[in-house]
């Protein structure tokens, strides 16, 4: 009994504490949901949370390889508009078969990640303001090449976004499978692969992992070309879901993204934390939505309070979490 | 303003040094030399750009027009630049610009009365009042920043971002999401009324940026916000105390954003919570950037500053001005900001000087 309350007590001084919390949460937030509105939990509500926030989870993927290097990118949101108008001008205007312009934009968002990297590395710039600029470019961009919507009326595109795949008596959508299976890869990539140590290693602590003979400018490259890479993905899932390129796509998705990785137990100042943090991190956001969408009295604005408060309770339990870790 | 200067140019005695190389070597020569740049393009391509005059008494031209329209960026940026110094950042300027405007359009309003038949304009509450409401929101909003990472020690892009992103959703909870127009004459004087001919918006931002000099030289506060900026540990260690100096700037920076609220909703005459000062924390990290204020913080320049929010202001004005598409605006800013990060940064400045050498 006695050693049970110790692992009790010692239970919130574990660096997992936090991802355990948000599970919880999430559990008692859909529990809360159940019991107000009926109809909340059915399977096809848990299925639209998923295919909704696809992109968002593809996003939130890349930022949380990132932000595990200690680093930062606010490129996210505008990378992803910039590949919806890229994919929906290169299939409209110069009528490209889909699938190469798919494997174009995947091709050009990382290289723009990859990119950014370099200029961080080699310049020993801050992430923050190199990733702003980054920003400002490709929404720029997207000006240049448009600057109304662009309607994309690919036949593959609108299959995407109109296929309807059974799943256990309810239905989910390609762009949710393509996400999920970008999930299980990027578990794959963090945990048992070379790399994921080394970004590990480069965010705990970047001159131990260059001691150890780690390439940190690889890695870090490597690290925002898969921000890059995931952020034009989910412009692609984007793109499924709208049917449409536009330069006001996905407004302030980067701090959405933030939110979930740190709300999903990663620790901002990088080197702790789990990907698969990702998903509970966009399933709490999501949930949110749909309590504020179900109630039907609360207006939209109560996402941005709620997920504001959210973000700051998370940062509390991390820092008060890093104090014992010291002090202990 | 600027203390630590380029190493191998400090070394040589400024007497001995030519003229021209006195000014090459000053921290202000590059973002003065890209302002004249502008400048130049404008006087080329735009017919009449320099020409002033007056009209019932007011300034009228380009000019004063920039000027003007730079005043809520130009007092974000100085702002920012003590937040800067400090090694901080703050990413809520936009937020807070929309939560006071919001409170104070509010709380004026404004109906009209008809008076011996003449429609007068009476304001809700006081102006005074609703005035110092908006900038007590602003202050509360600084000091929450503040603790957040002097108190808790948050990295300053995390603790300002949970502002950031919910301060535009309390703000858009007070009018519940619509634009609020305000009725009453007096509060459009802050943003558009004129003083001995010239915008009313400037005398504010000259004021503010004159205290701001003064505390700063002839206080030890420049000298306390530059160690911290420095080294933080070795400025704590020194007996400054470094976490009530953290929350006053960022304070500081709430206060000035406050203003440029009030000086944005005023002269729009409405305040709109979604909108208003979007994106304003960008340009004001911008213009400090190009005044030649290090992001790695201790090394800071006001002037400098104020120098960068004129350069934004002309670029956009130039852009409007020869018709290019107002979106390639953004493409040509973050060039800016690459070219003068990377330029700033010392990789840079050392391969430049294998090349020279």
């Amino acid at each position: 009994m006695s050693a049970m309350m110790t692992r009790l007590q010692a239970l919130p001084s574990r660096p997992s504490f936090t991802s355990m919390v948000t599970v919880v949460l999430l559990a008692a937030m859909l529990l809360v949901g159940g019991a107000l509105y009926e109809g909340f939990l059915s399977l096809q509500v848990m299925l639209n949370l998923l295919i909704d926030n696809a992109f968002l989870l593809v996003i939130a993927i890349g930022m949380g390889f990132v932000i595990l290097s200690g680093g930062i990118d606010l490129s996210v949101g505008a990378v992803l508009a910039l590949a919806t108008m890229i994919s929906a001008w290169l299939l409209q205007v110069a009528h490209w078969p889909p699938v190469a312009v798919i494997a174009t934009v995947l091709l050009l968002g990382a290289a723009f990640g990859g990119g950014m990297g370099a200029v961080i590395h080699y310049f020993r710039l801050q992430p923050f303001i190199v990733t702003l600029a980054g920003m400002f470019l490709a929404r720029g961009l997207c000006y240049l090449i448009s600057i109304e919507s662009i309607t994309i009326e690919d036949p593959l595109f609108v299959a995407m976004s109109q296929t309807q795949l059974p799943f256990f008596g309810g239905f989910i959508s390609p762009g949710a499978l393509i996400a999920l299976a970008m999930l299980g890869f990027a578990v794959w990539l963090a945990h048992y692969s070379g790399f994921g140590r080394a970004v590990y290693a480069v965010g705990g602590n970047e001159q131990s992992a260059a001691m150890m003979g780690l390439d940190v400018g690889r890695t870090r490259i490597l690290v925002y070309a898969l921000s890059g890479f995931c952020a034009a993905l989910a412009g692609v899932l984007f793109a499924f879901y709208m049917l449409s390129g536009y330069g006001l796509h996905a407004q302030g998705t980067e701090l959405d993204a933030i939110a979930a990785v740190v709300i999903g137990g990663t620790l901002l100042s990088g080197g702790y934390g789990y990907i698969l943090g990702a998903l509970s991190g966009v399933l709490v956001l999501g949930t949110i939505q749909t309590l504020i969408a179900f109630d039907g009295t609360l207006s939209s604005w109560w996402t941005r309070i709620v997920i504001g408060g959210l973000l700051f309770v998370f940062c509390v339990v991390q820092r008060v979490m890093a104090f014992r870790v010291k002090s202990g | 303003m600027i203390v630590k200067e380029n190493p191998p140019l400090a070394i040589q005695p400024a007497a001995h040094r030519p003229l021209l190389a006195q000014a090459f070597a000053h921290p202000l020569f590059r973002p003065v030399a890209a302002l004249a740049v502008l400048l130049l393009i404008d006087f080329l391509l735009i017919p009449g750009f320099f020409r002033l005059e007056i009209k019932d008494g007011h300034l009228y031209g380009s000019l004063v027009d920039i000027v003007n329209r730079a005043a809520p960026l130009m007092l974000a940026a100085i702002g920012m630049t003590l937040v800067i110094a400090t090694r901080g950042i703050d990413i809520s300027v936009g937020a807070v610009v929309a939560l006071s405007g919001t409170v104070a359009s509010m709380l004026i309003g404004g109906t009209m009365v008809m008076q011996d038949g003449v429609p007068v304009y009476v304001a809700d509450t006081p102006m005074l009042v609703a005035l110092a409401a908006a900038m007590g929101a602003a202050l509360l909003c600084g000091l929450w920043n503040g603790a957040l990472v002097a108190g808790l020690g948050l990295q300053p892009i995390v603790a300002t971002l949970i502002l950031m992103v919910a301060g535009r959703g309390l703000a858009q909870l007070l009018t519940d999401g619509q634009i609020v127009t305000v009725y009453y004459q007096p509060f459009f004087f802050l943003g558009s009324g004129y003083l001995l001919g010239l915008p009313f918006a400037l005398f504010v931002v000259a004021a503010v940026f004159v205290v701001t000099a003064l505390l700063l030289r002839h206080t030890a506060l420049g000298l306390f916000i530059q160690a911290v900026g420095i080294n933080p540990t070795a400025a704590r260690l020194a007996g400054i105390r470094t976490a009530a100096l953290i929350v006053f700037v960022y304070v500081f920076a709430a206060a000035c954003a406050g203003m440029a609220g009030l000086m944005i909703s005023s002269n729009v005459k409405s305040a709109d919570a979604n909108n208003a000062g979007l994106m304003l924390e960008l340009d004001a990290i911008l213009a400090v950037t190009l005044g030649g204020t290090s992001l790695a913080g201790g090394k800071f320049s006001l002037a400098g500053s104020i120098i960068g929010a004129l350069i934004i202001q002309t670029l956009t004005y130039t852009i409007y001005s020869l018709g290019v598409p107002p979106e390639v605006n953004m493409v040509v800013k973050a060039v800016v900001v690459f070219l003068v990060c990377i330029s700033q940064s010392d990789q840079f400045k050392s391969l430049w000087k294998r090349r020279a050498a």
